[in-house]
C-alpha cells in the first residue's frame, strides 16, 4: 500500500499530541508500518504546532512535505490555511471552526483572516468544518476537542469504529474514557 | 513484541536492555525524554543533575566504579559537558559510558544550530547516528559494546526528527550485568601530565582501530540500486533519500559518523558514476571525501542551514514536486507565547513599563522578548544573564546599574547562574538579579530540579533554598515577590535598582500548567464599563483580544490570574465567580 499521510495541526496546548498518539496506536494495531513525528519544547507554548502521522507498508521519512497530505486535521481555523500547501490534490481538510487569535492579531499588527477557508473551498479544496469546541463541551469537557476531531476523521477512514473505540480506551486516562467516547461519537455522527 | 516508540523512548529502552545502571542528565529539547523514559525503569538509577557537566561527571564516576552509565543532553549541553568529555576520551572507561546528544537543525527549540559531530572529531571519540526508533535502540547496545571493547566513551547523535518521531521497536529482555569489585588504576584515571602523555598515543591508536572497524561494521551498510547515483548519508537524511528515490539509487548509509571509513567509501564511489553526500548542517562527511580523494557533490547543492525533507531533496535534484494549493490571503504567524496566567508576565510588565534594560536567559521567559512586552535585551546561553549583567554594569557604571536587571529561571540559576552571582558578590557589583522561580524546569516540559523538592521519579528530595543560597554567596539584599501582584513587583524592582548594593529579587509563583496549581474561574469583561483603552492588551496575554472595540477574554484560556484586573482603570474586567 502506498503511504498515507495525516497532518494534525493546531495551537500548542490544544491536545494534538494525544490525537496523534491515538492515531499511531490505532494504525499500529491495524498492522501498518507507522511513523508519528512531533515537535516538543518551545512550540508547545501557544505557538503553531504540527504533527505528522504516516502509515503504509514501509514508511521512510518522518515528515509530510508540500502536496503530500491525504488529510489535514486542524484544531483551529487559520491553522488549516497555514498548512494547506501540504495537502495532496484531492486531499481533505477537517477543521474546527474555533478561532484563536495569534499574538500579531492580539497586538493589532495583523488581521485574523476569518474567511480564509472560503478561499480554499473556491479553489476546489474539500473542507469539512465543524464546531468541535461546542461538541466537546456537549460531551462534557472542552478539552476533548481533539477526540471530537478524531471522530470526524474516523468517518473518512476505512477502519471499524470498534477499533477506534478500543484505541481510545487504551490511550486516554481511565477517568476520561467516558467523556472521550462521547466526544468521538459526536464528532463522528454530527 | 513490537511497540510504537519515540526515538528518545527507544533510547531509554536500549539503556534498560543494555543493563545500564546509572543515568544522569540535564533536560534540553529534543533530548529530555531519554532520561524521563529511562526513569520509568526501576532497574536504572536516574537523576536530573544541575547541568550537563555535572551529569557527565556523574556518568564518569559510575563508569569508574564499573557500572554502565549514560547521560543525555541537547547539542548546546555538550558545550557545557565538553570539559569532562575531552579528558574522558583519554581515561577511557571501566563500565561502558554513552553520551547522547540531540541536535536541533531548524532550531525548533534552540538558540543555535551547531553540529555535534565536530565534538566527536575534536574529542576523538566514536559517534553513532541512528535513523529511526528501531535503530536508536539497537545502536545503544552497539555503543556500550564498543565503549567497553575499545575503552572509550561513545556519543550517540540524535536530531529532532529522530528523537521526536515514533516508530516500531522490537522489545527484548534486559541483560543484567554484575558490577565488579573496584580496582584502583591511577595511571589510567589520574590525568596528570605524566599519565596523560601515555594515554594520548592510546587515543590516537584507538581512533585508527575504530576507523578499521567502520570499514566492516554492520553499522555502515551499502544498499546498491543502480550505478548512476551513489548517495552517502546518515540519520534522518537516509529516510528522506529513500522516500524520494526508493531503491533506484545506491546508498551508503553510515551508522558510525566518526571515525569515517575510507576504503568502504572509495569502493562505493568506484561503483557509481556520481557520488552525492547528503548531510544536514555542516559538510563533515564531504570534507572527509575530499581528504581521501573521492570527488562528490555536497554542500554546493545542499544548504548547511536548517532541516531537509523530501521537498528539498527533490528540488536539489531537479525532480518534479507534487502539485499543491496555497491561499492568497496572508495567514498571520503564530509564534509561541507565554501562556495565559504565566507568572512571568507580571514581572515583565513591570520591566517594560519602566523601560528597564534586561539581560535574559534560556527558558520560557525568553518569550518575554516578544511583542507587546519587548522586555529583553539579550539571550545568549544558560546562565549568561547573570554574568552578562555584571559586565554590562561594569562597563556602564552606576547609571547602568540603576536601570538594568537580568532575569533567570530557577533551574537555569541552578545550572550556571549561581556562579555568575558569586562573581557579582565577589567583584563589587551593584547588579540586580531577578530569579523567576516558577518551581519547575518549564520550557522543556516540567522537569524537577534541585529547588523543587522532588527527584525525577517524583520522590521527596532536599530542596535547595534559593534565599539561603543567595545569602550564603554574600548577597545581603534578597527579597521575594509574587509576580501576580503588580504593585509589589514594581516596588521591589524600583527599590532594588536604586540601592548601591547587589540584590536578588525572587519572583516566585509556580507555573500555572503544573497539575497541582488550580486555575481560578476566568475573568469577565463588563462591556458596559469597558472603554476600549487597550491597557489590558499591554500584557500580551493570549486570552485577551479586542472584539468590536471592547476587550474580550477567551474563557478556554483564562485561568483567573487577575493581573489584567489590576491594570484596568475603569474596573471593567471583573473577577470570575468563585
Amino acid at each position: 500500500m502506498e503511504t498515507k499521510n495525516v497532518m494534525i495541526v493546531g495551537v500548542g496546548g490544544q491536545g494534538s499530541l494525544l490525537a496523534s498518539k491515538l492515531l499511531g496506536a490505532l494504525l499500529t494495531n491495524e498492522g501498518y508500518d507507522v511513523k508519528v513525528s512531533e515537535v516538543h519544547g518551545m512550540s508547545q507554548r501557544g505557538g503553531s504546532v504540527v504533527t505528522y502521522v504516516r502509515f503504509g507498508d514501509k514508511v521512510y521519512s518522518p515528515v509530510i512535505a508540500q502536496g503530500e497530505a491525504d488529510y489535514i486535521v486542524s484544531f483551529e481555523k487559520i491553522e488549516a490555511a497555514r498548512y494547506a500547501q501540504n495537502l495532496k490534490q484531492g486531499g481533505k481538510i477537517i477543521v474546527n471552526s474555533q478561532m484563536i487569535d495569534p499574538m500579531p492579531v492580539i497586538t493589532g499588527a495583523a488581521v485574523y483572516p476569518a474567511d480564509v477557508l472560503d478561499e480554499l473551498r473556491a479553489k476546489g479544496v474539500f473542507v469539512d468544518e465543524i464546531d468541535a469546541l461546542s461538541l466537546a463541551q456537549q460531551a462534557g469537557n472542552a478539552k476533548s476537542v481533539n477526540i471530537v476531531l478524531m471522530g470526524r476523521l474516523a468517518k473518512y477512514f476505512d477502519i471499524d469504529r470498534d477499533k477506534w473505540i478500543e484505541a481510545i480506551k487504551a490511550t486516554v486516562k481511565p477517568q476520561f474514557v467516558d467523556v472521550n467516547l462521547k466526544a468521538f461519537e459526536l464528532g463522528y455522527s454530527v | 513484541m513490537k511497540k510504537l516508540m519515540l526515538g528518545n523512548e527507544a533510547i531509554a529502552r536500549g539503556l534498560y536492555e543494555a543493563g545500564v545502571n546509572v543515568v544522569s542528565s540535564y533536560p534540553g529539547t529534543p533530548s529530555t525524554e531519554i532520561t524521563e523514559f529511562a526513569a520509568k525503569y526501576d532497574e536504572i538509577y536516574c537523576e536530573w543533575a544541575p547541568n550537563e557537566k555535572v551529569a557527565t561527571e556523574v556518568a564518569f564516576g559510575a563508569s569508574l566504579r564499573g557500572a554502565r552509565s549514560a547521560c543525555a543532553m541537547k547539542h548546546v549541553g555538550l558545550n557545557v559537558a565538553a570539559d569532562p568529555l575531552f579528558t574522558l576520551s583519554y581515561t577511557g572507561v571501566n563500565g561502558g559510558l554513552v553520551i547522547f546528544v540531540a541536535d536541533d537543525p531548524a532550531m525548533h527549540s534552540s538558540q543555535n544550530e551547531q553540529d555535534s559531530r565536530h565534538y566527536a572529531i575534536a574529542a576523538k571519540v566514536p559517534m553513532l547516528e541512528p535513523a529511526d526508533s528501531a535503530e536508536a535502540k539497537d545502536f545503544v547496545k552497539a555503543a556500550f559494546a564498543l565503549s567497553e571493547e575499545y575503552d572509550t566513551p561513545v556519543i550517540i547523535r540524535m536530531c529532532t526528527r529522530i528523537a521526536h518521531s515514533q516508530g516500531a521497536v522490537e522489545l527484548c529482555e534486559r541483560e543484567e550485568r554484575a558490577i565488579p569489585a573496584y580496582e584502583k588504576n591511577p595511571q589510567k584515571y589520574i590525568m596528570a601530565p605524566a599519565n596523560a602523555v601515555r594515554r594520548h598515543p592510546f587515543v590516537e591508536e584507538r581512533t585508527k582501530k575504530l576507523a578499521a572497524l567502520g570499514e566492516v561494521s554492520p553499522l555502515n551498510r551499502v544498499e546498491m540500486g543502480g550505478t548512476e547515483k551513489g548517495i552517502i548519508c546518515s540519520g534522518t537524511c537516509y529516510q528522506y533519500v529513500k522516500e524520494v528515490f526508493g531503491d533506484t539509487v545506491s546508498v551508503l548509509k553510515l551508522g558510525m559518523v566518526h571515525p569515517l571509513p575510507t576504503k568502504l567509501i572509495q569502493d562505493f564511489a568506484s561503483k557509481v558514476e556520481q557520488v552525492y553526500v547528503i548531510e544536514e548542517l555542516d559538510g563533515i562527511i564531504e570534507q572527509h571525501l575530499q581528504s581521501i580523494g573521492v570527488p562528490c557533490i555536497g554542500k554546493e547543492l545542499f544548504t548547511p542551514i536548517g532541516e531537509y525533507n523530501q521537498t528539498s531533496i527533490r528540488a536539489a535534484f531537479g525532480l518534479p514536486q507534487p502539485p499543491f494549493v496555497s491561499t492568497d490571503t496572508p495567514v498571520p504567524v503564530r509564534p509561541p507565547v507565554m501562556c495565559a496566567g504565566c507568572p512571568h508576565r507580571g514581572l515583565f510588565y513591570t520591566l517594560a513599563k519602566h523601560k528597564i534594560t534586561c539581560l535574559g536567559d534560556i527558558g520560557c521567559y525568553t518569550l518575554g522578548s516578544a511583542a507587546p512586552l519587548f522586555a529583553l535585551d539579550s539571550t545568549l546561553c544558560m546562565g549568561a544573564s547573570v554574568s552578562g549583567l555584571h559586565g554590562f554594569n561594569k562597563a556602564g557604571g552606576t547609571d547602568s546599574a540603576q536601570k538594568t536587571v537580568c532575569v533567570i529561571g530557577d533551574s537555569t540559576f541552578m545550572h550556571s547562574g549561581m556562579t555568575g552571582l558569586v562573581n557579582i558578590a565577589y567583584n563589587d557589583s551593584h547588579s540586580t538579579v531577578i530569579i523567576l522561580d516558577n518551581s519547575i524546569t518549564g520550557m522543556t516540559g516540567h522537569q524537577q530540579n534541585p529547588t523543587t523538592g522532588k527527584t525525577i521519579k517524583g520522590d521527596p528530595a532536599l530542596a535547595v533554598d534559593l534565599e539561603a543560597l543567595c545569602h550564603a554567596i554574600g548577597i545581603e539584599r534578597v527579597r521575594v515577590v509574587d509576580p501576580y501582584d503588580l504593585k509589589a513587583c514594581e516596588e521591589a524592582v524600583l527599590e532594588e535598582l536604586a540601592v548601591d548594593a547587589p540584590s536578588v529579587i525572587i519572583s516566585r509563583r509556580p507555573c500555572m500548567l503544573l497539575k497541582y496549581v488550580k486555575a481560578k474561574p476566568p475573568v469577565k469583561v463588563n462591556e458596559d464599563k469597558c472603554v476600549g483603552c487597550k491597557m489590558c492588551m499591554k500584557l500580551g496575554c493570549p486570552a485577551i483580544s479586542m472584539k468590536n472595540k471592547k476587550a474580550h477574554v477567551d474563557f478556554t484560556q483564562c485561568v483567573g490570574c487577575d493581573v489584567c484586573t489590576q491594570l484596568c482603570k475603569v474596573g471593567a474586567i471583573e473577577k470570575g465567580e468563585r
